[in-house]
C-alpha cells in the first residue's frame, strides 16, 4: 500500500469514528481480510474501509460523506453471493449492514414481517413457525444469507417455481440513496400508484441505494410436503418427467434434479439413500392440505414410472423427508469434497432444452479438461453446472472462467439467459453483452444514472460501461482458446 | 395476428421529429383510468392491432404475445392445454389487452394468492422515446441479469415507452372450483377473512360486499372439498357452480351492481387488516382485504389520508373530476426518481404526458 493511500485510510477512518462507535469502523489489513471477497472467492479486493453502523441516521450520514467525497459505497450483508457483488472496491468503503439484524415486527394476522436487512433468511421462518407461518423463499444459504442480501439479488430457492422469487414475497423496502436520503418503496398493500420502484430495486445488486428494512410477506405453513425421488438411467426420461408433471397440472412445491456427478457426490456426503447408479435424479416435493398432496404424490410417482423412472421412493415422514432434501441441499460443498475448487455457474434455460444442453457440456468438460457436475432447479429451469478445478494448477481457473463463459453463451443461445438467481455482479459482467444489446445496456446504464449520476453504488458491478461493452464484444469474436 | 413493429417504431420517430406528443392506446378498455389531459386526445400510438401469438410452450409454462393481443385470445389458447393467466385480468370492456393490463397493472380476485400481472411478467419488449426497440428479461422463469424494467411498467401507464410484446408465467387451471357465501358485518369480515387467509387451505379469493362474505377455493378437488366441507360446518354455505363463476367474473370486470352509476369509485390499496374508515357510501372488499373499493363524492386529499392511516394509497379509479391528480401523492424523493427514470426512458417525454401523475 502507499503512503498516500493509508493516509487517505486514516483521515477517513477518523471522519467515520465521530458518528460510528470506533470499534465498527474497521481500518486495519487484518479485521478487513475477510471482507475482501464474498462467496465468489476467486475475485478479492481490499477496500479502504471497512464501516458498519448500527442506526438508519448513520447510514444516512456514511452516504452523505460518500456522495459529497466521492467515495464507492458497496453494500454488504453477509457476504454469501456467488457473483462477487459484494466484493469490496478498492477506492471505496465496504457498508456492512450485519448490525441491523432485529426482527422488527411481526404481524401475524397480516401475515407480515418487518426485518432490518442483516437478519437471516433462515431466522425469518424460524421466528414465525410459532404462528404457522413461514418465509418463501429459501436459497441453500439461508442459514447465513440475509433479507437484504436477498432483496439485492432477487435470490431464490429450491421452492420458487410455486412461491416465487424475492420480488414476489416483500411489500416494501425503505432504501437510503446515494445523497443519503430515505425512501420508502412499496406500502401495505399489495401495489403502488406509479411505476414499479419495488421491482426495480430487487435484484438491483446494491447499484441503486441501500436497503436498511425490509417488510416481507408470510405464507401458511402447508399442512403437509411429502417428497417423491425418482432415479432415472437416461437423463432426457428424467427431463421428459419434469414436463409431464407440469402438463398434468401440478405445480410441485420443489422440483430438482441431480446428474450422476451429483447424485454420487450428494450420497457420499449426506447418505440420503440416493440412487448412485442413476444418471439423473428427481426430488419433486409436493405441498399442501393433506388430501391434496395424497393425491398428487400418487399422481406423480405413477407419472415418474411411466417416465422409465429405475426406481422410486416416498418421504412418509418429516425425518425421511429432511433427509432426502439433506442430499441437494448440501450438495454445493459435497460436490466442493471432490476437488480443491469448483465454480458454480447459474444459467436458467428453458426446460425442453435440457438433454441438448447437458450434452453440449459433456462435450466441453472434455474439450476444455474439467469435470463437471449438475444440480438444476428443474421446475423453473435454472441450471447450476458446478465445474470443479483447482486454482493452485496455473491457468486451470481461466479455463474454467473461460468454459463457464460458454456454458453460458449456450445458455443465451437455447433462449434462457445468463443468471438465474446469483446475479451479474462483477463475475458475468463480460456475458452481459451476449445476453443483451448496446441499446439496452444503454437503458440500463441510463436507469442506473437516475439513481446514482455519479456511479458510487457498488461501481463496476452488474452493467458493464459502454466502454467495458466494446472490450466484451472485441473478446467475444476471438474467444480464448483450450491449450491442451 | 400481425406485426406492426414497423409502423410503431415509425412512428414514434415521426414525433420526435414533429415534437409531438404520443398517447398509447391498446383497445380503449381502460380509457377512463388515470387523469384528464389537454394532449390526452391528440396523436394516438395504436396498439391494438399488434396482436398474435409469438411463441407458446405449454410444458414450460411460458407465453409470449404481442401488446395488442387481446386477453380473450390469450385465454382461449391457453384453454386448449388446460392452462390460464393466474392472475385473472379484468375486462373493464371488450378487447382488453395484456399490454394495457401490464401498463395499468390490473389483475383479478386471486391476486393475494394466484399472483398479478406484475408478478408473472418474464419479459417485455418495449418502444421507448428514442424509437429504439429493446427487449428485457427473458422467456425464461428466472432471470436476474439486468434491472428488472419489465416489471417496472406496472402502474407505469404507458409513461416509460410502448410495451410491444409480453413474456409471461402461466399457469395450469385448477382442478375445482367451489364458492362459500357467509352473512358478516364488515367490520367482523376483515379480521375473519385475514383469519381464513392464514390457514393453509386453497383459498382463491376473499370478497365481502353487501353483508356477505365470499370465500373462494380452487385446486385439487380432494382439498377443495374437505376445505369446503369443514368450513360449511362453521356456517358457511356453498354457492351453485354457476353464480360462483357469475360472482367472480362480475367482480372481476367491475359487472357488479355495486360498480354501477356515476359516484366517483376509490380504490384503497391498504394493510389488509386495518379497521375499514367510516364513510357514508357503500364499500366493497376484495383480496381478503388489501383491495377496498368505495363509492363517492369525496375530496382526494382527505382519502389519502384514511389510506396512508391504513398503511396504503388509494387513487380515484374511475369518475369524479380528473384533471387534478388521481393517484395517490408521491413523497418529493420518489417523485423526483420517476421524473428521472422518465427522463432515461422517454428524454422527449412524448409518451402519455401528464396521464398518470401532473409532474409526469
Ligand atoms: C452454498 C451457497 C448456496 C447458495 N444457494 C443459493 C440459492 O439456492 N439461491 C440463491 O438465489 N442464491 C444462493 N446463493 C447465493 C447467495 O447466498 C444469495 O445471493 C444471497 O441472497 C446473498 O445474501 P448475502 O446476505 O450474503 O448478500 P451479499 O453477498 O452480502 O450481497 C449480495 C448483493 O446484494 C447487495 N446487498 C447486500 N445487502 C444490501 C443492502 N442492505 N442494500 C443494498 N444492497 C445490498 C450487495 O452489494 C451484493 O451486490 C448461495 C450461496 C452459497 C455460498
Amino acid at each position: 500500500m502507499t503512503q498516500s493511500h493509508s493516509h487517505k485510510r486514516d483521515a477517513l477512518a477518523r471522519r467515520f469514528r465521530t458518528f460510528i462507535d470506533p470499534d465498527f469502523v474497521i481500518a486495519d489489513e487484518e479485521t478487513m481480510k475477510p471482507y475482501e471477497c464474498d462467496g465468489m472467492s476467486m475475485f478479492c479486493e481490499m477496500p479502504l474501509l471497512v464501516v458498519l453502523p448500527e442506526t438508519v441516521a448513520q447510514v444516512q450520514e456514511v452516504m452523505r460523506l460518500c456522495h459529497r467525497e466521492g467515495i464507492a459505497v458497496v453494500a454488504r450483508g453477509a457476504g454469501t453471493g456467488l457473483s462477487a457483488g459484494a466484493m469490496p472496491h478498492a477506492d471505496g468503503i465496504v457498508l456492512s449492514l450485519a448490525r441491523f439484524n432485529r426482527i422488527v415486527h411481526i404481524d401475524p394476522l397480516a401475515r407480515t414481517a418487518r426485518l432490518q436487512p442483516g437478519v437471516r433468511n433462515l431466522a425469518i421462518s424460524e421466528e414465525t413457525a410459532q404462528y404457522g407461518l413461514y418465509y418463501g423463499p429459501d436459497p441453500s444459504s439461508q442459514i447465513a444469507c440475509t433479507i437484504g442480501g436477498n432483496v439485492g439479488n432477487n435470490s431464490g430457492g429450491v421452492h420458487c417455481l410455486k412461491y416465487g422469487l424475492t420480488v414476489h414475497n416483500i411489500l416494501s423496502v425503505e432504501m437510503i440513496t446515494i445523497e443519503g436520503e430515505r425512501v420508502v418503496i412499496g406500502s401495505d398493500g399489495l401495489d403502488s400508484c406509479g411505476m414499479d420502484l419495488l421491482a426495480l430495486i430487487t435484484g438491483s445488486e446494491g447499484l441503486l441505494g441501500v436497503i436498511t428494512e425490509v417488510k416481507v410477506k408470510l405464507l401458511p405453513k402447508p399442512e403437509k410436503a411429502q417428497v417423491v425421488m425418482a432415479g432415472f438411467d437416461d437423463i432426457q426420461n428424467a427431463g421428459d418427467a419434469v414436463g409431464g408433471i407440469i402438463a398434468q397440472g401440478i405445480i410441485p412445491g420443489g422440483l430438482e434434479m441431480m446428474d450422476s456427478y451429483a447424485i454420487i457426490a450428494a450420497e457420499d456426503f449426506a447418505h440420503a439413500g440416493y440412487p448412485k447408479e442413476a444418471a439423473a435424479l428427481l426430488l419433486c416435493e409436493v405441498d399442501g392440505t393433506a388430501e391434496e398432496v395424497q393425491e398428487h404424490i400418487e399422481a406423480a410417482e405413477s407419472l415418474f414410472r411411466s417416465f422409465g423412472a429405475t426406481s422410486i421412493r416416498t418421504s412418509k415422514n418429516e425425518n425421511e423427508r429432511a433427509l432426502l432434501w439433506k442430499g441437494r441441499k448440501s450438495a454445493f460443498p459435497a460436490v466442493g469434497r471432490l476437488s480443491p475448487d469448483y465454480y458454480c455457474m447459474d444459467g436458467t434455460i428453458p426446460r425442453g432444452q435440457l438433454a441438448h444442453v447437458l450434452l453440449e457440456m459433456e462435450k466441453m468438460s472434455k474439450e476444455y479438461q474439467l469435470r463437471v457436475a449438475n444440480v438444476f432447479h428443474a421446475g423453473d429451469g435454472n441450471l447450476h453446472p458446478l465445474i470443479l478445478f483447482d486454482a493452485n494448477v496455473p491457468g486451470e481457473f481461466e479455463r474454467t472462467e473461460a468454459f463457464g463463459g460458454a456454458i453460458l453463451t449456450l445458455c443465451v443461445e437455447v433462449g434462457g439467459c445468463i443468471t438465474g438467481e446469483h446475479g451479474v455482479g462483477i463475475e458475468k459482467i463480460r456475458y452481459m453483452t451476449t445476453q443483451f444489446g448496446d441499446l439496452e445496456l444503454a437503458q440500463f446504464n441510463a436507469i442506473k444514472a437516475a439513481f446514482d449520476a455519479d456511479g458510487r453504488l457498488n461501481p463496476g458491478k452488474g452493467v458493464p460501461t459502454l466502454r467495458q461493452c466494446q472490450e466484451y464484444r472485441a473478446l467475444e469474436r476471438k474467444p480464448a482458446k483450450v491449450e491442451a | 395476428m400481425s406485426d406492426q413493429t414497423a409502423r410503431l417504431i415509425e412512428q414514434v420517430n415521426a414525433a420526435i421529429a414533429d415534437g409531438q406528443k404520443l398517447n398509447i392506446t391498446g383497445a380503449g378498455s381502460k380509457a377512463f383510468m388515470g387523469r384528464e389531459t389537454d394532449t390526452r386526445h391528440a396523436a394516438v400510438l395504436d396498439l391494438k392491432d399488434h396482436t398474435g401469438v409469438v411463441n407458446y410452450q405449454p410444458v414450460e409454462l411460458v407465453l409470449t404475445v404481442r401488446a395488442g393481443t387481446p386477453l380473450d385470445e390469450i385465454d382461449a389458447v391457453l384453454a386448449e392445454h388446460n392452462q390460464m393467466l393466474s392472475f385473472e385480468p379484468p375486462r373493464y370492456a371488450a378487447g382488453a389487452t395484456i399490454g394495457g393490463t401490464l401498463a395499468c397493472n390490473q389483475s383479478g380476485p386471486g391476486r393475494p394468492w394466484t399472483s398479478s400481472v406484475r408478478d408473472q411478467v418474464l419479459g417485455i419488449k418495449l418502444i421507448n422515446g428514442k424509437a429504439e426497440h429493446l427487449r428485457f428479461g427473458g422467456q425464461v422463469m428466472k432471470n436476474v441479469a439486468g434491472y428488472d424494467a419489465s416489471r417496472l411498467q406496472a402502474g407505469a401507464m404507458g409513461t416509460l415507452g410502448a410495451i410491444t410484446e409480453v413474456s409471461l408465467k402461466v399457469l395450469p387451471r385448477p382442478a375445482a372450483t367451489t364458492t362459500l357465501t357467509q352473512a358478516m358485518p364488515l367490520a367482523d369480515a376483515i379480521p375473519f377473512m385475514n383469519q381464513r387467509a392464514a390457514q393453509p387451505k386453497p383459498l382463491s379469493g376473499a370478497c365481502w360486499l353487501d353483508g356477505s362474505l365470499y370465500l373462494r377455493l380452487s385446486g385439487a378437488a380432494s382439498a377443495v372439498d374437505a376445505t369446503a366441507h369443514q368450513w360449511q360446518q362453521q356456517g358457511a354455505q356453498v354457492l351453485d357452480a354457476d353464480s360462483s363463476a357469475r360472482f367472480w367474473q362480475q367482480l372481476r370486470d367491475h359487472q357488479l351492481d355495486f360498480f354501477a352509476g356515476d359516484a366517483p369509485l376509490w380504490r384503497f390499496s391498504v394493510g389488509p387488516t386495518e379497521p375499514n374508515p367510516d364513510l357514508s357510501g357503500p364499500w366493497l372488499i376484495d383480496w381478503a382485504g388489501a383491495q377496498r373499493w368505495y363509492r363517492g363524492d369525496e375530496a382526494m386529499s382527505d382519502m389519502e389520508r384514511l389510506a396512508t392511516r391504513a398503511g396504503g394509497q388509494v387513487s380515484q379509479f374511475r369518475g369524479g373530476d380528473r384533471h387534478g391528480d388521481v393517484m395517490h401523492h408521491q413523497p418529493a424523493a420518489l417523485r423526483q426518481l420517476q421524473q428521472r427514470l422518465k427522463h432515461a426512458f422517454d428524454p422527449n417525454a412524448l409518451f402519455n404526458p401528464g396521464r398518470l401523475y401532473s409532474w409526469m
